[in-house]
């Protein structure tokens, strides 16, 4: 007798319904995640490659990107700190009105009215301070780990836009609050752009060749500071530059992982170990699918017919750590605006400027520079930097110390030497300047481009591109000079960063403290 | 290991440069400079034609009491006056640096940004400033004067 398996029994449909709405919220929770819950190799990686806004993420990471002393989740920290701007931008544009006549009205509301507004004003402001720091270390990061090295030079050049961005951003930022402070660093800000009129003026051609003049007229709409600057600052702020920002950023991660992950040393399987046997062990399953379409592909192919990587999965491993370095970052902010406000002064007054009139600190190296010229400190000096900073991968095509800190010939000492000078030659020249003054003193009557030529920015730059000539001879290596060329130039923006903002008072001069400038 | 013939293409290798596709390369061109002139053309935009500054023409009554050489800065103008021998003569206390508002002192005119030094006549004595302060135009109109802070006369013009 063949026994025939009884047709399941069919439950009354009230009883089906029942169970399906007990169910529903696991129903809910597995169909958004698509693969459900994130805890076998496969379903960890559907997570991440089934969710939109985690597949810019590696499946598996490589337990060497996961080390601390790798990053510092300094690239991490700038993101989250963005994304803390961005959301307390929001907010404040609830009752932000970008009009002269209310602008500062509106500012003093969310300081002093509006709901958490000053809460909510100083973490948008501590956020934005931070993304610059976090952004300069970052870059420090990929350059002294040698990161920018092929194939991650473009990468190296996007991250460059994005510290324009992000310098743009904090820029853009300053005037809205329509005080002193916004209206005068504006003022100076504009007239920067207009200073390719210092070199057009002395060569007496500006009537008919004005880019100087163009830059300004776009930047503020006008010929001085109002309500087109305002708005047109404004638009950039909340518009154009966070969305450029956004699209340049995406282009940056996106090229982080098709240009194979973090950077890290060739013998860093070696260095790392084996897998500690509390980890989740390493490819559990041989995977089951073959890349058809790596064929194709130039470059490194999938892992396939490879032995397992030393990758471990990204969920839970990566997004973790993410998790963490974010969390740090927000507890940063919301713990320095509890401690300190932003800045409000008194209203813009057009007539009367600050004494002394002093930009945020991340631009105070530039004011110091531009205190020698307009044009070489606001244009021309930025401009070499950028054109050195951006050329460094593509010069440096050696393979010695990739991935290490501070890798390469001469390494960790070549850039305690290259810091002393880099400190000692800015100081030097910053003191001799304040001591004897500089050309106009004492030639009075000395053409002007000379001292566009020559001042101390200028031989400041020229002494660290000639030390890093002189170690790439040296050390007879490219990377050597760069290594030089990057220490010096962090040691030139901190030193013109700190004598701008300590020891410069009333008329640009030099004090030892703000408690001798003169009463007034 | 491929087994194809060396000889034949194959699908990595890139495609044959075409010599005479004219049309395809010129269309080509076209589109990149179409977009290139609409992004240039774009910015005629934001060029303003029409700046939203307030006149800068405007009379004022100097003081009476003015003394020879003594600056007069009528409130929310950024000109300084004088009044001497050889007659009125107006000074912009624009500092030619980077647009702060210099203050007129004893030995001239100081900037409070960048730490430039005027001479009284405008001339720079220290500090970044590229050229010397723009003497304005003054026209004597009775007991007031006109002055055009738009319009710029050589430097020693006195009215």
């Amino acid at each position: 007798m063949v026994a025939t398996k009884p047709p399941p029994e069919k439950k009354p449909a009230i009883r089906r319904f029942l169970e399906n709405l007990r169910t529903t919220p696991k129903q809910v929770r597995d169909t958004a995640l698509r693969g459900g819950k994130p805890n076998t190799d496969r379903t960890r990686s559907t997570f991440v490659f089934g969710n939109v806004f985690l597949h810019l993420h590696p499946v598996r990471t490589h337990r060497w990107s996961l080390k601390w002393a790798t990053t510092w989740g300094l690239g991490i920290a700038s993101f989250a700190a963005f994304l803390i701007t961005l959301i307390t931008g929001v907010l404040l544009m609830f009752y932000y009105k970008p009009h002269v006549e209310v602008a500062y009205d509106s500012i003093k509301d969310i300081a002093f009215v509006v709901p958490t507004g000053n809460f909510i004003r100083n973490i948008h402001r501590w956020a934005a301070n931070l993304m610059v720091v976090t952004v300069i270390l970052h870059m420090a990061r990929a350059f002294y780990t040698a990161a920018y090295r092929a194939p991650r030079e473009f990468n190296w050049l996007i991250g460059m836009a994005l510290l324009v961005l992000t310098l743009g951003l904090s820029f853009t930022g300053y005037l809205l609050p329509w005080d002193q402070l916004a209206y005068w660093a504006i003022t100076i800000g504009a007239n920067i752009a207009q200073s390719p009129r210092e070199v057009t003026d002395a060569l007496g051609m500006t009537d008919a060749f004005d880019p100087g003049g163009l830059q300004k007229l776009l930047l503020l709409g006008s010929d001085t500071v109002g309500e087109e600057a305002l708005i047109r600052f404004y638009l950039l702020h909340v518009m154009i530059l966070p969305l450029a920002l956004v699209g340049v950023l995406s282009v940056h991660f996106w090229r982080i992982r098709k240009d194979g992950g973090l950077v890290r040393p060739k013998d860093a399987d070696q260095r790392l170990g084996p897998v500690a046997a509390a980890d989740y062990p390493v490819f559990t399953e041989a995977p089951k699918k073959t890349y058809q379409l790596a064929a194709v592909v130039r470059g490194k192919s999938g892992a396939v017919g490879r032995g397992p990587e030393n990758t471990v999965p990204s969920m839970p491993h990566l997004f973790y750590a993410e998790l963490a370095v974010t969390m740090l970052t927000i507890a940063l902010c919301v713990g320095l605006a509890m401690l300190s406000d932003a800045p409000l002064k008194e209203l813009a007054n057009p007539q009367v400027p600050e004494n002394p009139a002093k930009a945020p600190w991340y631009f105070l190296g530039l004011q110091e520079l531009v205190a020698y010229s307009a044009f070489m400190g606001g244009v021309g000096i930025p401009a070499i930097v950028l054109l050195g900073l951006g050329l460094i991968p593509y010069l440096d095509r050696e393979k010695e110390g990739t991935g290490e800190w501070f890798g390469g010939p001469g390494g960790k000492r070549l850039v305690l030497q290259a810091a002393c000078v880099g400190f000692a030659s800015a100081i030097a020249i910053e003191w001799f300047s304040i001591k004897n003054g500089w050309l106009r003193e004492w030639f009075p009557n000395i053409k002007q481009l000379w001292i566009t030529a020559v001042n101390p920015g200028t031989v400041l730059t020229a002494i660290y591109a000639l030390y890093s000539l002189w170690l790439v001879k040296k050390y007879d290596s490219t990377r050597s000079g760069a290594l030089g060329l990057f220490t010096c130039f962090l040691c030139g923006f901190v030193v013109l960063t700190v004598v701008g903002t300590y020891f410069r008072g009333p008329n640009w001069d030099f004090y030892w403290s703000p408690a001798d400038w003169p009463v007034h | 290991m491929t087994t194809s013939d060396p000889n034949k293409p194959s699908r990595l290798d890139p495609d044959p440069v075409p010599r005479r596709d004219f049309l395809g390369l010129a269309s080509m061109w076209a589109a990149g400079t179409t977009f290139l002139f609409a992004a240039v053309g774009s910015l005629r935009l934001p060029k303003a034609a029409v700046l939203s500054s307030p006149s800068r023409k405007y009379r004022v009554a100097l003081p009476d009491n003015l003394p020879e050489g003594a600056p007069f800065v009528p409130p929310g103008r950024s000109v300084a006056i004088f009044r001497d021998k050889q007659g009125v003569y107006a000074i912009s206390t624009i500092c030619t640096h980077l647009g702060c508002i210099v203050k007129p002192s004893p030995t001239g005119f100081d900037c409070p940004c960048h730490g430039s030094k005027f001479h009284p006549d405008g001339t720079v004595l220290k500090g970044p400033a590229p050229t010397a302060l723009v003497w304005r135009k003054v026209t004597v109109d009775g007991a007031l004067c006109i002055v055009d802070e738009d319009a710029k006369v050589p430097p020693g013009t006195k009215v």
